[in-house]
């Protein structure tokens, strides 16, 4: 167990760098972010996994030392702990009264019918009884020993022990099960639109090393309407999404997942992890050729005003157009004007603005470097290939002229919803086994086990009988209260008996 | 009662709950000064249960009924010491209780809600306990001590208005995991308390010390008192951190990621789980395996300070602007 002790020790100092350093399972971003911050440093804290803690080889390590000292330490104890429930309660000690708890009791009761006495008492407690005649299990000689009793009761004690932490075994196969086969994406959604469940449609997705693209869950989800409402002092009070779901092209499925309530279907899940807003616009080229409807989302910055940010890209204006157009720009839902900058006052789209700037040239979209769909690649503009040519703040019905003729028009807003599609196969398997951990716990902790032994003896002067007494308790908190009041109900008991065989000697005693 | 005088019956019931421990902690004071140092004797006695050298007590000549600890005035302080806590810990539900009606929900919502509620768990533990074991009266002072600073520091640094709670948290799971949460960590601050206690007393020499440290309870009780604690805080926080991943599960889109707080969830766990575990082990008994269970004491305070302040992940439900 000392081994044990210290691998705990590791397990809980191993996790403390997870949660003081970016992870990338939680933030890619704010990984990223301690890059740029720490340029020297980061990438010596890289090479030891610092930013990956929770899947790092030393990690793995130490648990997996854990989980050997733990099934080292477990499974001999299973076997032994499967015969001791078939073998009876062990012959008592030699000198009982060495035992931290015990004592004498003196009854004129004959040694037997004392302890049948005390036989009775023990059973009525739930205690196991066996009674072994002492002088035979002792060789004769001046030594020999009274008849005998053993009780004891309290096995449920380590069959939770054994339960608890087996179940963390199985906790464990759970979890590396569902990180096996288990996969997320998550996709922006705006209203009216959809995505079906493939990795290409996810605008981010991890799968486990398991997984076959190919046998995803056929199931495509479409947007219908997003709702989110607020208290009086703008908490976000719900947000809900009314979707439709199906297999591909029979979305006909209708249901509302909200906040605490996804749609859970074939043991996939499917939730609402945010949601925001996407600016519609409209494009007039100078030829007239209109372009409407044209939107994107826009990530909010402040999700206590949803201030969003994004960008707006529009490689492909038709023919005679070389010049691609593209906005960047912040969206407040209701827009304040401060000294010509735009800000955000309340999450509602009461008021809803745009501060908007328009560039043209080239977006370098088919140059083969992934770009980010929220901003615009900084590097194009610093080329000189992407040239600002516009910038305003509009409200919805406004317009910005660029200079070539072409009109931008800020017609509206719809909202999206960010959401998340997960499967984990481990997770009902990780689920029972924290059940069953916890009643392992529970009756570890909770129940004690108890063994009584019980020797007669002679009390000299003929007739009656000493009887010693000793208990053995392992958990369960101060054990001395309870042998006190076991040997004061014993004792009651073998009064009652004996007052009995004295004033009703017709009675005859039990043996 | 409209909710806004409600919120402020709140407040002032907070300023209340604070004066009456106060009172309590000076009669708790005046306990230990009246106090004459206990007989050795006695206190084998109560330390003896588990560790009784050989040769049993015979039962049928039981120990005598016990002395009165120290002196009668000081057992007199002690019994209104234990009365003022049990009126300070019905006025510090009722600022809970006041805050819950005012907002319609609840009242462990934000972070000053949230300690506020783990202070009051750790008072009404230790007064069910020292009602029912009077020696325990003796460590008053080092409960309430820290519960009233901890108190004016809840009252000062997070102070958040009654409100509402953002969308995440209306959940019956508010009620199952965070009522376990609290739960959990007032219980375990008694028993960090108590090891606190038991390192203190049970340093060598302090048998024969005068003063405060003799005054403390024998260190076997200490002892027990912290294991036994520990033993019922262990399951509780045990689920508060299963009922946790099952709300995760159905409101973060997963059960368990590594966020801040389950890190250090986990890392508290996993801490009191080698408590329990040095309780039972030959060479980590007594003070090495108190000292662990101080370790996971502050575990839980650096979890819920700064994991909630400094931090950021997806518990950001302090509310502490």
């Amino acid at each position: 167990m000392r081994t044990a002790i210290i691998l705990l020790f590791l397990l809980a100092l191993a996790a403390v760098p997870g949660s003081l350093l970016p992870q990338r399972a939680l933030s890619q971003n704010n990984v990223r972010q301690y890059f740029t911050d720490h340029p020297d440093l980061a990438p010596v804290l890289d090479r030891l996994y610092l930013f990956d803690v929770f899947s790092s080889p030393w990690f793995a390590a130490v648990y997996l030392l854990l989980f050997v000292s733990l099934i080292g330490c477990v499974v001999p104890r299973v076997g032994e702990h499967v015969r001791a429930l078939r073998t009876p309660p062990p012959p008592a000690p030699g000198n009982l009264l060495r035992l931290p708890d015990s004592g004498r009791l003196a009854t004129p009761l004959a040694p037997a019918a004392a302890l049948d006495v005390v036989e009775e008492e023990l059973r009525v407690r739930r205690f196991r009884v066996v009674r072994r005649d002492g002088a035979a299990s002792t060789p004769p000689g001046p030594a020999a020993r009274g008849p005998e009793l053993s009780a004891e009761k309290g096995h449920l004690k380590e069959t939770g022990n054994l339960l608890f932490h087996l179940s963390l075994l199985a906790l464990l196969l759970g979890l590396a099960g569902g990180k096996m086969w288990g996969y997320e994406g998550s996709i922006l959604v705006t209203e009216g639109q959809g995505f079906c469940n493939t990795f290409q449609q996810y605008d981010t997705y991890s799968a486990g090393p398991l997984v076959d693209s190919g046998d995803l869950n056929s199931l495509c989800v479409d947007l219908d309407q997003f709702r989110a409402e607020y208290e009086e002092n703008l908490t976000a009070s719900s947000f809900t999404a009314d979707i439709r779901y199906g297999e591909p092209s029979g979305e006909d499925q209708e249901t509302t997942i909200g906040v605490n309530d996804p749609l859970r279907i074939d043991g996939d899940r499917v939730y609402v992890t945010g949601h925001g807003f996407s600016p519609v616009f409209t494009v007039t080229l100078p030829d007239g050729t209109e372009f409407p409807e044209i939107f994107a989302p826009f990530l909010p910055t402040d999700q206590r005003t949803l201030a969003s940010e994004g960008a707006l890209k529009l490689p492909d204006l038709g023919q005679g157009q070389e010049e691609q157009l593209a906005l960047e720009g912040f969206f407040a839902p209701t827009g304040l004007l401060q000294g010509g900058v735009l800000t955000s006052v309340d999450p509602r789209p009461l008021a809803p603005q745009v501060a908007i700037i328009a560039y043209q040239g080239y977006l370098g979209l088919d140059s083969g470097l992934p770009q980010s769909v929220y901003s615009l690649d900084a590097t194009q503009i610093e080329r000189g290939r992407l040239s600002e040519v516009g910038a305003a703040n509009l409200s919805v019905g406004e317009s910005l002229d660029l200079p070539d003729g072409t009109q931008v028009t800020f017609t509206g807003y719809k909202e999206f919803a960010a959401l998340q599609y997960s499967h984990d196969p481990g997770q009902l398997w990780v689920l029972g086994a924290a059940i069953a951990l916890l009643t392992g716990l529970l009756g570890l902790l909770l129940l004690r086990r108890e063994r009584v032994f019980v020797r007669a003896g002679s009390d000299g002067d003929g007739g009656g009988t000493v009887l010693s007494l000793a208990s053995l308790t392992r958990g369960g908190g101060e054990s001395g209260p309870r042998f006190t009041a076991l040997s004061d109900d014993l004792r009651d008991a073998l009064a009652t008996a004996a007052a009995r065989t004295a004033t009703d000697p017709e009675v005859p005693s039990r043996d | 009662m409209t909710d806004s005088s409600l919120a402020a019956l709140s407040d002032t019931l907070y300023s209340v709950s604070v004066a009456v421990y106060s009172v309590a902690l000076l009669a708790f004071c005046a306990q230990l000064a009246f106090g004459r140092r206990r007989e050795r004797a006695r206190e084998l006695v109560g330390a003896g249960a588990g560790a009784a050298p050989g040769g049993g007590v015979l039962v049928d000549d039981r120990a005598p009924a016990p002395v009165p600890d120290g002196t009668a005035t000081a057992t007199r302080w002690g019994g209104i010491a234990i009365g003022v806590t049990a009126i300070g810990a019905l006025t510090h539900a009722a600022v809970l209780l006041t805050r819950g009606l005012a907002a319609g929900r609840l009242p462990w919502g934000n972070m000053y809600e949230f300690a506020t509620a783990v202070v009051l768990v750790a008072v009404v533990v230790y007064t069910v306990l020292a009602l029912r074991t009077p020696n325990l009266r003796h460590i008053g002072v080092f409960v309430l001590g820290p519960a009233i600073l901890a108190l004016v520091a809840i009252g000062l640094g997070l102070y958040t208005e009654a409100g509402p709670v953002v969308a995440a948290l209306k959940s019956a799971w508010l009620g199952v995991h965070v009522t376990a949460a609290i739960l959990g960590f007032g219980i375990f601050m008694v028993s960090g308390i108590a090891s606190v206690l038991y390192l203190v007393r049970s340093r060598p020499g302090a048998d024969s010390a005068t003063g405060l440290v003799s005054r403390l309870p024998a260190a076997g009780a200490l002892d027990r008192l912290a294991h036994r604690t520990a033993v019922f805080g262990f399951p509780v926080w045990t689920f508060a951190v299963i009922a946790g991943a099952i709300w995760a599960e159905a409101s973060w889109g997963r059960f368990w990621a590594w966020d801040p707080k389950e890190t250090w969830s986990f890392v508290a766990w996993v801490v009191y789980a080698a408590y329990l575990h040095a309780r039972s082990t030959a060479g980590w008994r007594g003070r090495p395996a108190a000292w662990v269970n101080v370790v996971g004491l502050a575990v839980m305070i650096f979890n819920l300070t700064f994991v909630n302040l400094v931090s950021t992940g997806l518990h950001s439900y302090a509310g502490v602007e």
